[in-house]
């Protein structure tokens, strides 16, 4: 279970002398599911790049599987979905499906009833040129899931899709890795990701400025819980009085508070009775969670550099 | 490896075959050299030769200009295309190596001319024997052409594929293709012409001039095959020069060869730099 599949060390890569990756180091274990998250141009595509061999770090290592990105036995273990993928629009998915397995060595019929697997098995005779965004993406990811890779990178796989295919797609990614592979994928969106990953890497500039559980994160971020209380009849500057907060329209009162304090303001309110209409608890969502992390980074950044 | 190539060049062949490539360049093929053995075949009948050789003297010039604009246009596309859709970030995570996935290209594509000629060509060759115009010799002759046209394909496929694995981008790729059709096979004729007119009994015309002719697959294509052809003095054209070249005509062919050796070692030199 505790194997390293992939191990970062202090990479840095450098375009024309920008920065484009720095002082990147993690470790992914065996069948982890971690999302890498970044706003566009954090790395993310870069680092991808580097585990798969195709770019060089300027500083610093990576491994899959104790070996080299790019080698043989790291290509032979390693599977790849890039961020927008366009397959030969007259070919059949079967054919496409067929021609990576035959590139990676692998069985070509077997990898036809992968097609099944993602719900394309009805489309797969038909022609590229007449899917939906969702169904090439999901034929991405059955040409990843070719033979059993012990590693699935998927960059920003999810992107474009809508919310249906989404949840399709994080379907699957339980299910490679339930069966023994490590995923990384990145994305720039948090909110879909409750609950479908073991553990969130943020990248901001180039740098990993977060490294755990979505749990521990949100915790580590002290984000303020909103409370949204509505009145009855009473005007919203009267019930602010009351409560501390801000009004936010005639009958409205919003209250930040630290997550310690929310039982206590809530009995607070409650404790006001028939003057209250309804209470909207607010937790910060995972994008704020995103955004104070990225921010904070940011802002270290330039306090540093300055 | 061997899988791995022919993985590669099957499916280049059935994209050729699906995006109507191949359809296209018969079509093309069998129109220009059914037209060229139709108008053709009216000074046969004063000059003691055979229709189908004189036809595939007309078919070599159109060989000139036809093949390598096929071969150019079906190979910008290789590198630069995978690249622009993503899929060779795909094809080289997996364990193919960048010259398996070249030579696999180079394979398919090859096929896809020789597809493309034998029909196109073959055509007129039947249409020629059903109207009587059929013998032995001309059928060699036939083959001969095809077999040429295939190896003169393969120099500009492997043109193409430098350009491919030189630039990112597919539209600049194509207009580099085009713009070596322009010179290889318009331009450097026109040049050299110009030269041999200001200076025909000189240094160029018999020391430069040749070897000029030798270094463009097209110009050595063409002189292979008309020096090839029995009927030299009657095709005229380039034909006489064949006689007074300091080499043999087989010099010619083998300058092929090494031209598509070289440019396809290039791409694949190129594309191991290529980041995809």
């Amino acid at each position: 279970m505790n194997t390293t599949v992939l191990r970062v060390e202090n990479v840095r890569k450098t375009f024309d002398g920008r920065d484009a990756v720095k002082d990147l180091s993690f470790e992914l274990g065996s069948a982890e599911r971690v999302a890498l998250l970044g706003h566009n141009g954090a790395g993310k595509t870069t680092f991808f790049k580097m585990s798969l061999g195709f770019l060089t770090p300027t500083e610093g290592r990576i491994e899959v599987l104790g070996a080299q990105p790019g080698s043989d036995k790291a290509r032979a273990s390693t599977a790849f979905l890039p961020e927008s993928v366009a397959f030969q629009r007259t070919l059949t998915g079967v054919e496409v499906l067929k021609y990576y397995a035959r590139l990676k060595g692998e069985d070509a019929k077997k990898a036809v009833g992968l097609l099944e697997r993602v719900g394309l098995a009805e489309a797969g005779r038909r022609r590229i040129g007449t899917y939906s965004k969702g169904m090439r993406q999901r034929l991405g990811l059955a040409q990843a899931l070719i033979g059993t890779p012990k590693l699935v990178l998927l960059d920003e796989p999810t992107s474009g899709l809508d919310p249906i295919s989404r949840q399709n797609f994080y379907d699957l990614v339980t299910e490679i890795s339930a069966n023994g592979a490590t995923v990384l994928l990145s994305s720039h969106a948090l909110t879909e990701m409750e609950a479908r990953t073991d553990r969130i890497l943020i990248m901001s500039q180039g740098r990993l400025v977060a490294n755990d559980t979505l749990e521990n994160l949100r915790t580590a971020a002290r984000l303020p819980i909103r409370l949204k209380v509505k009145s009855k009849d009473e005007p919203a500057e009267q019930l602010a009085d009351r409560l501390g907060g801000t009004p936010v329209n005639c009958r409205s009162v919003e209250i930040m508070c630290a997550h310690e304090d929310k039982i206590a303001r809530i009995a607070a309110v409650t404790s006001l009775g028939s003057m209250i209409d309804d209470i909207d608890v607010h937790l910060p969502t995972l994008d704020d969670v995103y955004k104070h992390f990225s921010e904070k980074a940011h802002h270290e950044d330039r306090t540093g550099g300055a | 490896m061997l899988q791995r190539i022919l993985t590669v060049a099957h499916q280049e062949f059935r994209i050729g075959l699906r995006n109507r490539w191949i359809l296209l360049s018969v079509i093309i093929l069998s129109a220009f050299s059914l037209a060229l053995a139709l108008l053709g075949s009216a000074p046969a009948g004063t000059l003691d030769v055979s229709r189908m050789t004189i036809t595939v003297a007309s078919l070599a010039s159109l060989s000139v200009y036809l093949v390598p604009l096929i071969a150019l246009l079906l190979a910008f596309d290789a590198v630069a295309g995978e690249i622009e859709r993503g899929t060779l970030l795909l094809i080289f995570s997996s364990p193919i190596t960048r010259s398996e996935f070249l030579i696999g290209k180079a394979v398919g594509h090859t096929c896809v001319l020789l597809l493309a000629l034998t029909l196109g060509y073959g055509s007129t060759a039947l249409m020629l024997t059903f109207t009587g115009g059929g013998d032995t010799s001309g059928f060699i002759d036939f083959a001969r052409l095809i077999a040429t046209s295939t190896v003169l394909g393969f120099a500009f496929l492997s043109l193409g594929y430098v350009v491919s694995s030189l630039v990112r981008q597919v539209t600049t790729a194509a207009a580099m293709a085009i713009g070596i059709w322009l010179v290889l096979i318009v331009l450097y004729d026109l040049a050299l012409l110009g030269a041999l007119v200001a200076d025909s009994e000189g240094f160029f015309a018999s020391s430069v001039f040749p070897f000029a002719l030798l270094a463009n697959p097209a110009d050595a294509f063409r002189l292979f095959n008309l020096s090839a052809l029995d009927a030299n003095a009657m095709v005229g054209g380039m034909a006489g020069v064949a006689e007074s070249l300091p080499f043999s005509p087989i010099a010619a062919l083998v300058s092929i060869f090494v031209f598509a050796g070289v440019a396809m070692s290039g791409a694949i030199l190129l594309l191991k730099r290529v980041s995809p």
